[in-house]
């Protein structure tokens, strides 16, 4: 959630952060008509990743299981139980395979998201 | 090498002819077929009975409301095996090598194998063919005795013989609802196998089950009614007359060896075909015998295990192999009327020098004798009443050093479990059979964990099939691993090192009531989706009356409990309203119709005769809700580790057949048990006669209406491994079959692993059923109070969960599509029109997946 000030990214609002339930997702709409699957975790962070699960096509991650494992924040499909981390958007169970990760940050209590990008890794932080 | 029958090319198959369809017969052309794989042979086979092979050694579950299709053995390959029943074979021609039957078929052939069995012997009394005596053997037999004892005027039956098969006539004729007296000449009942003092215990504990045995004591006439001719009573050689119009004979058999005698083969003292080690005639190599019939070793065996051994020897000769039977292991353990009888190896104690170390304990009603060598090192023989869970270890050790003090060694906790002795499984040498079903060896087992990396008990199954026959093994393959040094961990994921049953035993006496409290003192991270939903269900199944969503229990939730509905493949959902039993009105049905037509649902009808209403978006369920629970509906589970329906056929309110209100009792378990969340899904059915029309028996709990009140069958499924539930009480009436179901489902509840169905988990249960039936009727481990508080805490705090969002904001917002656009339908779910209805358009996967899942 650190982000630079001079970013020049387009944000779009999308809720308040206390719309989101703790360790939960929730999907929002973009202006492009896609949807984003937002999680909020205990520690304050806030991941969004696509919302379309990539193993079933259906618009579904927001309603997986957050967790982790060994550590590493994730989230469980609630298809085909393919688990994805939060952070990168990669599937710790099929390495070829990643959700689209928005980056993400508050602006006065509002949550904004970038359109998803190649920019990836580095919105994550995790370069 | 196979000499006597050369395989000339060009010619066609060479011809088998199988005399007898029993269960040795058609073990013999099921093993031959399976290996003959290139077709060098072509099967005719000749039986007397009007139907192919059953399980005849089961017959007496036709008084447990199996029927002839369960007993029924699997087809032959149509192609290759030719079966003709009802044709027994009349004349054996050796010189002509062909056989004539009874409708005078005449068929050549190459090979023979005689597999006739026996003929249950009926002593030459005065009377004893009179209409009213019968005999136990074939699935008319048991017809017949049926339609005696329904029409029994005396309300008695008695058996003759106290042997294995007339103790079962005699629980036979029991359940059919008659007095039932044993009278057998030998001093104690099962006298081949069982010495006096098992043989004692088992007369006295059938005696507390209502049927009288009169041992020491020969039966010297039937008494016939003058005018009828019929049965009236039997007189007994201590002068006693018992009135009595049915009479069951089961003093024994004979092998039906009458063809090969007129056919000149020899035979032997007391009967049987006479063959070598390869079963094959001695007099006529191109004739066999297996089964009942054959005599080895100058003796014809009665159990079905030898005649299988024999079959597997003379499939393999005839393709060329070079088998030979192995012998006779005359070992049994089995179940007479509930009572375990066990014997193995030189029960009789007929080795010289034998020593005999006995263990009776008529308070527990359990005897155990184990017969060893003159210097108490070597393990001949036992018998084993009562409780026969050392048998698994004890059998394989025959002729085997002991591996512990004999006395130690009948004691049955330490046999069955690793006690102070501790000699159990790591004793056993390596050629010890663990599993009998599938004579799979202690080496073998060996062998699959350290050379092929078995680690559980399910990959040994897997592996090596042991443990999948009758499941007696299971618990010596966990401590197989255990000995191998296996650790068998229980940990549920990696966030808790606890099993399920562990963790509920936790939440329960810490009063645990949060997820995040659990892990915070029990675990460790935050989670993942095992343990969050697992957990989520054990909270619920103590706390019924906290809804499923509340506060953070919702972020727990599985797919489906998630939005108490079932997710479909395009992320919509289904909504399957709840109707008890099935049973619904006019009125409600229209309702249905009108909430799928208004919110464009496509509709079907469910094999938990319930409706299914598909396609709903999340933001369209509480208004579908609404409308039902407006009409008198609630949802209902369809989904969720979960009672889901209580299925039921029409029962006696409309049906001819039935004999007790099926439909009345499910609507009743359906309602008690709803939203009851437990390890896995449960599903019960209620059938109102034995005809079984709920398929009650392919539940988790099924319930078969009697005569006099309710059958219980527990541990059923459908799915990927379908089971038959197994009997766990008869007769129930309506109280105490609820308070049983309560307590099996809360049992079951709190000792299940995640995900474990009831099936699997009563056949881990050490113990098993037996147990399981100690536990909830007996209250053998005196938790029943804690089950049945349990149960009646759900029933009161049941309520209706769906009703429970439409009534609170909170939950209400988590239907909605969008946080940020509650109302607008989420643009990446769209339908097409199939068969006039509703389906889901499947968006193309985006980012292809790298590989097959």
């Amino acid at each position: 959630m650190s982000v630079t000030t001079h970013d020049t990214a387009l944000w779009t609002p999308l809720c308040r952060l206390e719309a989101l339930p703790v360790e939960q997702g929730r999907a929002a709409l973009l202006p492009d008509g896609t949807a984003v699957a937002l999680f909020r975790l205990r520690t304050g962070e806030v991941h969004a990743l696509g919302n379309l699960d990539p193993f079933s096509g259906a618009p579904v991650i927001c309603h997986g299981i957050v967790g982790d494992r060994d550590g590493v924040p994730v989230v469980t499909g609630p298809l085909g139980k393919e688990t994805f981390a939060l952070e990168t958007g990669r599937c710790l169970d099929d390495p070829g395979v990643r959700l689209p990760v928005h980056r993400v940050r508050l602006t006065a209590g509002v949550i904004e998201v970038t359109p998803a990008g190649n920019t990836v890794e580095t919105a994550a932080g995790r370069g | 090498m196979n000499d006597t029958y050369p395989r000339t090319s060009g010619s066609g198959p060479r011809r088998l002819v199988v005399v007898g369809h029993g269960m040795a017969g058609h073990r013999l052309v099921e093993a031959l077929t399976a290996r003959d794989t290139d077709g060098g042979w072509h099967v005719t086979v000749l039986g007397e009975e009007p139907r192919p092979a059953y399980d005849r050694v089961a017959l007496s579950s036709c008084f447990d409301g199996a029927d002839e299709e369960a007993l029924r053995l699997p087809a032959h390959d149509a192609a290759r095996v030719d079966v003709r029943t009802g044709d027994p074979v009349t004349v054996l021609d050796t010189a002509r090598r062909a056989v004539v039957t009874a409708s005078g078929s005449r068929l050549g052939y190459d090979a023979l194998v005689l597999a006739t069995g026996s003929r249950p012997f009926v002593p030459p009394l005065p009377g004893s063919d009179a209409p009213g005596c019968y005999v136990y053997r074939t699935l008319e037999d048991i017809d017949a005795i049926r339609a005696a004892a329904e029409g029994s005027a005396t309300g008695c039956g008695v058996v003759v013989g106290g042997g294995l098969l007339g103790l079962e006539a005699a629980n036979a004729l029991r359940l059919l609802g008659l007095a039932t007296q044993v009278v057998e000449t030998a001093p104690h009942l099962m006298a081949v196998q069982l010495d006096e003092g098992g043989g004692a215990l088992l007369g006295r504990m059938v005696e507390e089950l209502g049927v009288a045995v009169r041992t020491g004591t020969a039966t010297e006439r039937v008494v016939t009614d003058p005018a009828t001719g019929a049965v009236c009573g039997v007189e007994l050689s201590d002068g006693t007359r018992v009135e009595t119009d049915v009479v069951v004979f089961a003093a024994g058999v004979r092998p039906r060896d009458e063809l090969a005698r007129r056919a000149g083969l020899a035979v032997g003292e007391r009967g049987g075909v006479v063959v070598d080690e390869a079963c094959r005639s001695v007099t006529d190599p191109h004739v066999w015998a297996v089964g009942e019939v054959a005599c080895v070793d100058g003796r014809t065996l009665g159990l079905v295990a030898p005649g299988y051994a024999m079959a597997e020897t003379v499939a393999d000769r005839l393709l060329g192999g070079g088998a030979t039977f192995p012998g006779a292991d005359t070992a049994t353990r089995l179940k007479l009327l509930g009572v375990g009888v066990a014997s193995f190896g030189d029960a009789h104690a007929t080795t010289p020098g034998a020593l005999e170390v006995v263990l009776n304990d008529p308070v527990a009603a359990t005897y155990g004798k184990l017969v060893v060598s003159d210097d108490a090192r070597t393990l001949l023989g036992g018998i084993l009443v009562g409780d026969t869970s050392a048998y698994p270890l004890l059998r394989p050790l025959v002729g085997s050093a002991l591996p512990a003090d004999p006395a130690t060694l009948l004691a049955p906790e330490s046999a069955a479990g690793g006690g102070p002795a501790g000699a159990g499984i790591a004793a056993l040498p390596d050629d010890a059979q663990i599993c009998s079903c599938h004579a799979v060896t202690k080496g073998a087992l060996t062998e699959a964990v350290t050379g092929q990396g078995c680690a559980d008990v399910a990959a040994l199954k897997t592996r090596t099939k042991a443990g999948t026959g009758c499941g007696s093994c299971v618990p010596a393959l966990g401590r197989l691993l255990e000995a191998a040094g296996v650790e068998q961990s229980k940990a549920l994921c990696e966030h808790f090192d606890h099993s399920r049953a562990e963790l509920y035993e936790i939440v329960a006496a810490r009063g645990i009531t949060t997820f995040s409290r659990l892990i915070a003192e029990h675990g460790r991270g935050r989670g993942c989706d095992v343990c969050k939903p697992a957990v989520a269900a054990i909270l619920a199944s103590r706390d019924s009356g906290t809804h499923i969503l509340d506060g953070e229990r919702g972020g727990l939730q599985d797919t489906n409990d998630r939005h108490l509905a079932n997710m479909q493949r395009n992320g919509t959902y289904s909504v399957v309203p709840r109707i008890p039993g099935g049973e619904i009105t006019p009125d409600r049905l229209i309702v249905l119709g009108e909430v799928a037509r208004d919110f464009g649902l496509y509709t079907k009808i469910t094999g938990g005769q319930r409706i299914d209403l598909l396609g709903a978006r999340l933001e369209q369920l509480p208004a579908v809700w609404k409308r039902l629970t407006d009409a008198g509906f609630e949802s209902g589970h369809a989904y969720g580790k979960a009672v889901r329906t209580v299925k039921s056929c029409v029962g006696s309110t409309w049906c001819r057949y039935g004999v007790q209100d099926s439909v009345g009792l499910a609507v009743e378990l359906e309602l008690r048990y709803r939203g009851l969340r437990a390890p896995h899904k449960l599903k019960a059915g209620v059938s109102g006669c034995a005809r079984e029309c709920a398929e009650a028996r392919s539940k988790d709990f099924g319930i078969i209406a009697t005569e006099a009140g309710w059958n219980l069958y527990v541990g059923g499924n459908g799915g990927f491994t379908p089971r038959h539930a197994q009997l766990l009480a008869s007769d129930l009436d309506h109280d105490t079959l609820v308070r049983t179901i309560d307590r099996f489902l809360m049992f079951y509840i709190r000792t299940a692993d995640r995900l474990q169905r009831t099936a699997a988990w009563l056949e881990d249960l050490e113990g098993g059923l037996d147990h399981l039936r100690a536990v909830v009727l007996d209250d053998r481990l005196g938790i029943c109070a804690e089950l049945d508080a349990a149960m009646e805490r759900h029933v009161a705090d049941y309520r209706d969960e769906w009703r429970g969002v439409l009534e609170d904001p909170e939950k209400l917002a988590r239907f909605t599509s969008f946080v940020n656009a509650p109302g607008t339908p989420d643009p990446a779910i769209s339908f097409a029109v199939e068969r006039e209805q509703p389906v889901p358009v499947l968006l193309p996967v985006p980012t292809p997946p790298a590989k097959e899942r």
